[in-house]
C-alpha cells in the first residue's frame, strides 16, 4: 500500500513517461543499468515497472543517503527492499560488506536489481564512465539479463545538492539487453554499455 | 451556501451535455467503420476535441456551482500543467532551478489569488512587472552569465504564455457588465465555443479542401482555405450565439472575428516555438496526458484580447 502511494507520487512528481523501446517488461531476472543523476533515480526505474515485475526488483543504494533518518531507512529497507552498499574503500576488503558480493548474493536469490554503473550523480550533459563493477557483476551472473536504461530530465527535476523539485516532465527508457561477448576485455564491455545507454537517448 | 445560477447557463449545459453525448457516440461509431483517407484524420482529430470538450462541459458545472473558487484552482491547475509541458521543453540550466521553483510554486497561485479576490489591478500587472522584475533579479545572484537573456526571456515568455494569457478565461467571469450581471460564465462559453469551432473546422476545411498552404514553414498543414473557412464559420457560430452575451449581432460578430483571428495566431505561435524545440507536437514526448500545450494556443492569445476590449466598451 505504502508503495503503492509511493509509486503515485513519484509519478505525479516527475510526471513520468515509460517507454520500452528494445525489450518488454518481463519476468526474467534482470539487471536493469541506468544513468545516474538524481537521488530519486532508482525510485523512478523501480516506480515504471509494472507492479508484478516491482515486486522482484532490488535497486542498490548508497548506504550512506538511504540508510539513513528514520523515513528514508523505513523506505528503502521496508518498501522498496533496496540492497544497500557502502560507498567507501574498506568495504571493498570485508567478505560481507563487499557491494559486488552483496549484489551477486540478491541474484542468487532471484531478485532482479537496478544499478548505476556510474557510481555517482553526474550532471545530466553527459553520461561519464562506467565503474568496474557492471564488468565483475556480469561475470559473475552471466545468466541475468542486462538492460539498458535511460533517465531523461531527473537531473533538471531534483538536481545535485538541491533541496527541492520543480515539475519538470522526466521519462524512463528501457533499452535492448546487452550481453558479454567471449573474451570480451572489461574496458569494451563497460564502453559498450555506456553507449547502450547514449544509443537510447539519441533515439528519443 | 446560497447559489446563485443563471437559469440561461443551466440550459446551456443541458444542451451542452446532450450535444456531446451524441457527438461522442457518432464520433465512436465512425471510428469503427472509417479507417482511411481524409475523414478517418477529421474523425480522429474530432475525437480528440470531444474529450477535452467533456473536460470543459466539467469545468463549466463546477463554475456555475461555485464561482469564482472552483474557477480560479482549475486555472491554476490548467496553467501549472501547460508550464510543466512549457518548461520541460525549454532549455533550462542547473542554475535557474531556484528561479525555476518560483516560477512554479510561488507566481502562479499568487497570481490566481489575486483573480480570486477580484484585485484587477494586481492581477493585470503583477506578472508583466513584478515578476518580470523579481525573477532575472533572483537568477543574476546565481551569478550564471552564460545565456543570460535566453534563460531569463524562456522563464518570462512561459509564465506570460501558460499562466497570465491562460487566466484571462477564468477573468471574464469577474467582468460586470451592467444589465448582465451575475452572467458572465456566458462570456467564457462564448469565447470557448468560438475558438474551438474555429479549430476544429480550420482542421476540417484544411484536410478536406486545402490546397494553399499559408504558413509554409511554421505549419504545413495549415492552408488559406481551411483559414478563410473556419474563420468564416466561427464568425457566423458567434453571430448566432448573441442571444446569450451582451452585444448586439454586429458586435457579437465583430468579437467572434477577432477570437478566431487571435485564435489563429496563438496556434501558429505555439506551433513555431514547438517547431523551434524539434517536437511536432508535446503529445509525442509527453505521454498520457495527450499535451496540453498544443489545446491553449488559441485561448492564451484570444482571451486576453476579448477580456480588454470587452472591458474597454462595456464597462464604464
Amino acid at each position: 500500500m505504502i508503495g503503492y502511494i509511493l509509486c503515485f507520487f513519484t509519478k505525479l512528481v516527475c510526471g513520468l513517461t515509460t517507454r520500452w523501446i528494445g525489450c518488454e517488461p518481463s519476468q526474467k531476472q534482470r539487471v536493469y543499468f541506468a544513468n545516474h543523476t538524481s537521488h530519486l533515480d532508482f525510485l523512478v526505474i523501480w516506480t515504471s515497472l509494472p507492479r508484478e515485475i516491482r515486486k522482484n526488483v532490488r535497486p542498490v543504494a548508497a548506504k550512506d543517503y538511504w540508510g539513513k533518518g528514520i523515513l528514508r531507512k523505513y523506505l528503502s529497507s521496508k518498501i522498496i527492499k533496496a540492497v544497500l552498499i557502502d560507498r567507501d574503500k574498506t568495504a571493498l576488503k570485508d567478505k560481507d560488506k563487499n557491494p559486488l558480493n552483496k549484489m551477486v548474493r540478491a541474484l542468487e536469490e532471484n531478485s532482479s536489481l537496478i544499478i548505476f554503473p556510474e557510481g555517482t550523480r553526474c550532471n545530466g550533459d553527459k553520461i561519464n564512465n562506467f565503474k568496474s563493477g557492471l564488468y565483475h557483476l556480469i561475470k559473475k551472473y552471466p545468466q541475468a539479463e542486462f538492460v539498458p536504461v535511460y533517465i531523461e530530465n531527473l537531473n533538471r527535476i531534483f538536481p545535485k545538492g538541491e533541496f527541492y523539485f520543480i515539475p519538470i516532465l522526466g521519462s524512463v527508457t528501457f533499452g535492448t539487453p546487452i550481453y558479454l561477448k567471449e573474451d570480451e576485455l572489461k574496458k569494451d564491455f563497460l564502453n559498450r554499455a555506456r553507449q547502450s545507454i547514449e544509443e537510447i537517448s539519441q533515439q528519443l | 451556501m446560497k447559489l446563485k445560477v443563471d437559469p440561461h447557463m443551466i440550459e446551456i449545459v443541458i444542451l451542452m451535455f446532450s450535444c456531446l453525448a451524441i457527438a461522442s457516440t457518432i464520433t465512436s461509431f465512425l471510428k469503427k467503420r472509417v479507417k482511411e483517407g481524409k475523414w478517418s484524420l477529421i474523425i480522429k482529430n474530432l475525437n480528440m476535441h470531444i474529450k477535452s470538450w467533456w473536460f470543459m462541459c466539467v469545468i463549466f458545472i463546477l463554475m456555475l456551482i461555485s464561482k469564482r473558487i472552483c474557477s480560479s484552482l482549475l486555472f491554476l491547475l490548467l496553467s501549472f500543467m501547460a508550464l510543466r509541458e512549457y518548461m520541460t521543453i525549454s532549455i533550462t540550466k542547473r542554475t535557474d532551478h531556484r528561479t525555476l521553483f518560483w516560477a512554479f510554486f510561488v507566481i502562479p497561485p499568487l497570481h490566481y489569488y489575486y483573480l480570486y479576490t477580484s484585485w484587477y489591478g494586481m492581477f493585470s500587472i503583477f506578472i508583466p512587472v513584478y515578476a518580470f522584475i523579481f525573477l532575472p533579479a533572483r537568477n543574476v545572484i546565481t551569478g550564471d552569465c552564460d545565456r543570460f537573456l535566453e534563460r531569463n526571456s524562456e522563464i518570462q515568455w512561459g509564465l506570460m504564455l501558460c499562466v497570465y494569457c491562460v487566466s484571462y478565461a477564468p477573468a471574464l467571469l469577474t467582468l460586470k457588465i451592467p444589465g448582465y450581471e451575475g452572467q458572465s460564465t456566458k462570456l467564457l462559453f462564448f469565447i470557448a465555443c468560438v475558438s474551438q469551432t474555429s479549430d476544429v473546422l480550420q482542421y476540417v476545411f484544411d484536410t478536406l479542401i486545402g490546397k494553399h498552404q499559408i504558413a509554409r514553414k511554421v505549419s504545413p498543414n495549415k492552408t488559406i482555405e481551411g483559414f478563410l473557412g473556419g474563420v468564416i464559420c466561427a464568425t457566423l457560430v458567434g453571430t448566432l450565439m448573441s442571444g446569450i452575451t451582451p452585444f448586439s449581432m454586429l458586435q457579437s460578430a465583430g468579437f467572434s472575428f477577432l477570437i478566431t483571428l487571435s485564435g489563429f495566431f496563438g496556434n501558429l505561435t505555439f506551433a513555431a516555438i514547438k517547431r523551434d524545440r524539434g517536437i511536432k507536437d508535446s503529445g509525442s514526448i509527453i505521454q498520457g496526458h495527450g499535451g496540453i500545450l498544443d489545446r491553449i494556443g488559441s485561448l492564451c492569445f484570444s482571451a486576453p484580447l476579448f477580456f480588454h476590449l470587452v472591458r474597454h466598451f462595456f464597462i464604464q
